[in-house]
């Protein structure tokens, strides 16, 4: 951020080894708690979506009933994939553009393992009915003080390196990450005091819970999903981010309107008008924010940015995180309208832009960033680069096939609703073709993430040429991407 | 190090504004709200849940059902809640103080619930509906839950309770589980009957069709809980 030059703008290789060195175990321990989640959860949500258009489906199954599978499988998506994952990048940056040497990460290592075991405690709790059927708060208030604890652990070691590092400066990228790993343990204290240790009367507690599902994906998914897209992107191109300038600008008129925005969940709810308006407002001005990232991010895409898309992947799921969070808030804002929101709230439309947040934002990014950094870390190439090719495509087509299904399904669900003269039943019926399409996208993605986790393991466990490139990083031609640090981030 | 913590004071100061406007505010304000007493009737509104159905929400919420209905009517210009018959005026905040876990829902795969137990049909015969919902309505994608029904011999008298379906063995029947029986006492109990005098002053729009400006806004109100410090009894 400061305007002084630094000493050297490119981080030397042997520095960049160290620092790579010491996250390496807690890194690649906390990816794969994170994989085996995605797994899981692509796996519950498959469960759900089919449910949804065949009720028969695993009926006699209480533990598999749509109530509780359906939050299992977003609770193991935000917090077993979303949160290990998104705390070991967030644990890489932080150490690479920091210029930290991690000292000792066993503890962390302890940590993860808490954590996952926490998250693993919270969703069988929900499978088997002690759901509190609050959205994004499911699991059982007595693993929430456990959670909240190796939460902690794990994020104070990101702080750490930031703390133990060399660097004079603090990137945009940095601002967004240590933002959000704050935001989250916030968030959850204060709705999980709210909700489940001292109860707030009638429909505060819909206050509450609006305020944080809002802040779980605009206080962390969308700003970590930022935070590495604001890493990559001038990385891959080799340009600085264009207007770097207006970047805090962008960061704190986000984050001041987000944490507001959530209010606007409640529209023609039975909550006070004020707070509705509140949101709304807040929700509206996020066009201020959205346009200066927007220009941040697309800027450098001018000039001979586009050509790069073809060249790497991690640059195109940079790309199309750095897309869909336009497009999530600019539909947040257009949801906020009046008119608008009297159609799609309680609709799929409402669900599809959370779902837009949580993968096409923070999923893309953190994609893009393993497929950049997990080669550095093991000191070898990916195995198998069509897999890394199937992944990318078949993760891009599941979003895309989900999310324009769900729209278009939720508009129509949403403009029935409103006319009293179709039977509810019916409304109901016609949202069924949009949700088998929406089906079809979760076994698409599902496909997908088991490519990233074969690929994954592979390469992680193939001891083949352990040996041969363990000392020096990887030279990336598949990624296109120098080993020019730091600097490309300075305007 | 001073620009990172002044990122963490800025970060911690941005979400506290929002909690404190948001949610401590509405705490101190309309989470005061109290039950209204009328003294017509010499009775508090909105009235005590009773045991078994409060037990029922529990159910309600273990199975997740807030996930495909909600409970929350809805005014506004656009809302077809009322012309559906979800019931007979819109949510007020009130309506809700005595539900100790408050399931507005952000989903309406199924119908709306606030109201069910004033258009409820016969008990025998939704048992029936969450035994195998399709039986009951042709079509339904609802899930069936079997799990909350269990299959007895039959000693002395058949239960009252007993679901009229096929498949089941000759001696014995399939009676609902202590679960079923208070989510259903539960779902019966989902009925806001009465108009709370406050609320519905402010809520019912002017007689004459005078236009006025805002007069949108007025109609989109409704659901909006009063003032707290006029809703002391």
């Amino acid at each position: 951020m400061s305007a002084s030059k630094p000493s050297s703008p490119v981080l030397p290789v042997a520095e960049a080894a160290d620092i790579d060195a010491a996250v390496r175990l807690p890194v690649l321990v906390l990816l794969a708690f994170a994989i085996l989640w995605l797994l899981t959860a692509s796996a519950l949500g498959l469960v759900a979506a089919i449910k949804l258009t065949r009720p028969d489906f695993l009926a006699s199954c209480e533990w598999l009933t749509f109530g509780r599978v359906y939050p299992a499988a977003l609770n193991a998506l935000a917090y077993g994939w979303g949160v290990s994952a998104g705390l070991a990048v967030a644990l890489w940056l932080m150490a690479r553009l920091s210029r930290a040497v991690l000292p000792g990460g066993g503890l962390l290592v302890v940590a993860a393992v808490c954590w996952n075991v926490g998250v693993k405690l919270g969703i069988l709790g929900i499978l088997a009915g002690w759901s509190n059927s609050v959205p994004w708060l499911e699991m059982p208030r007595q693993v929430m003080p456990f959670l909240l604890v190796a939460y902690v652990c794990m994020a104070a070691w990101v702080v750490g390196a930031l703390r133990a590092g060399s660097s004079p400066r603090l990137y945009v990228s940095q601002w967004w990450v240590l933002a959000a790993l704050f935001w989250l343990p916030w968030l959850l204290t204060a709705a999980g005091a709210m909700l489940f240790f001292a109860p707030v009367r009638g429909t505060v507690q819909s206050v509450v819970a609006a305020w944080y599902a809002h802040g779980l994906l605009a206080l962390w998914f969308a700003p970590l999903g930022l935070g590495l897209v604001y890493y990559l992107l001038p990385k891959l191109l080799g340009k600085p981010i264009r207007a770097y300038y207006l970047a805090p600008f962008g960061f704190w008129f986000y984050a001041l309107f987000s944490a507001w925005a959530g209010a606007a969940r409640l529209a023609d709810g039975p909550v006070p008008a004020w707070t509705q308006a509140a949101g709304a407002i807040a929700s509206f001005m996020l066009l201020l924010p959205v346009a200066v990232i927007a220009v941040n991010l697309f800027g450098s895409f001018l000039g001979g940015g586009l050509a790069a898309l073809g060249r790497g992947v991690v640059l195109r799921f940079a790309a199309v995180a750095a897309l869909f969070f336009v497009l999530s808030t600019l539909l947040y804002v257009a949801m906020a309208l009046p008119g608008v929101a009297a159609i799609t709230r309680l609709t799929w439309f409402a669900a599809a832009s959370d779902y837009a947040v949580i993968y096409g934002v923070f999923s893309f990014a953190v994609f893009g960033a393993v497929y950049y950094l997990a080669p550095r870390l093991v000191g070898r190439e990916w195995p198998f680069a069509s897999l890394i090719r199937a992944h990318f495509w078949l993760a891009l087509a599941g979003l895309v096939l989900a999310g324009v299904s769900l729209s278009l399904g939720g508009l129509q669900q949403g403009r029935e609703l409103t006319n009293a003269k179709i039977p509810f039943a019916d409304v109901t019926q016609h949202t069924l073709p949009y949700l088998q399409a929406a089906t079809l996208a979760g076994a698409l993605l599902l496909l997908g993430h088991l490519a990233f986790a074969v690929n994954f393991v592979k390469l992680v466990l193939c001891p083949r040429h352990r040996a041969a490139s363990a000392a020096a990083p990887v030279p990336a031609s598949l990624l296109a991407a120098p080993e020019l640090e730091l600097e490309v981030h300075a305007s | 190090m001073n620009r990172a913590t002044l990122i963490f004071l800025g970060a911690f100061l941005v979400l506290t504004l929002s909690w404190g406007g948001l949610l401590l505010s509405n705490e101190q304000g309309y989470g005061a709200l109290t039950p209204y007493f009328d003294d017509n009737e010499s009775k508090a509104y909105p009235a005590l849940v009773p045991g078994l159905a409060a037990r029922g929400a529990l159910v309600y919420a273990d199975l997740g059902c807030a996930y495909c209905h909600t409970q929350q009517v809805r005014g506004g210009e656009l809302s077809a809640d009322l012309a559906r018959h979800w019931g007979d005026r819109v949510s007020y905040g009130r309506d809700y103080i005595r539900n100790p876990r408050v399931l507005l829902g952000d989903l309406r795969v199924g119908q709306d619930l606030r109201n069910f137990g004033a258009r409820a049909p016969a008990a025998a015969t939704l048992y029936l509906h969450l035994y195998d919902p399709a039986a009951v309505v042709p079509g339904s994608t609802m899930p069936p839950h079997p799990f909350l029904f269990e299959q007895h011999a039959i000693s002395g008298q058949p239960s009252p309770l007993a679901l009229k379906v096929g498949g089941v063995a000759p001696g014995t029947e399939l009676v609902p589980t202590e679960r079923a029986e208070a989510l259903v006492a539960y779902l019966l109990s989902l009925k806001d009957g009465y108009d709370f005098p406050e609320e519905s002053r402010k809520n019912t729009p002017p007689p004459p069709p005078k236009e006025k400006a805002g007069g949108k806004k007025e109609i989109a109100a409704p659901a909006a809980a009063p003032k707290p410090e006029a809703t002391k009894k």
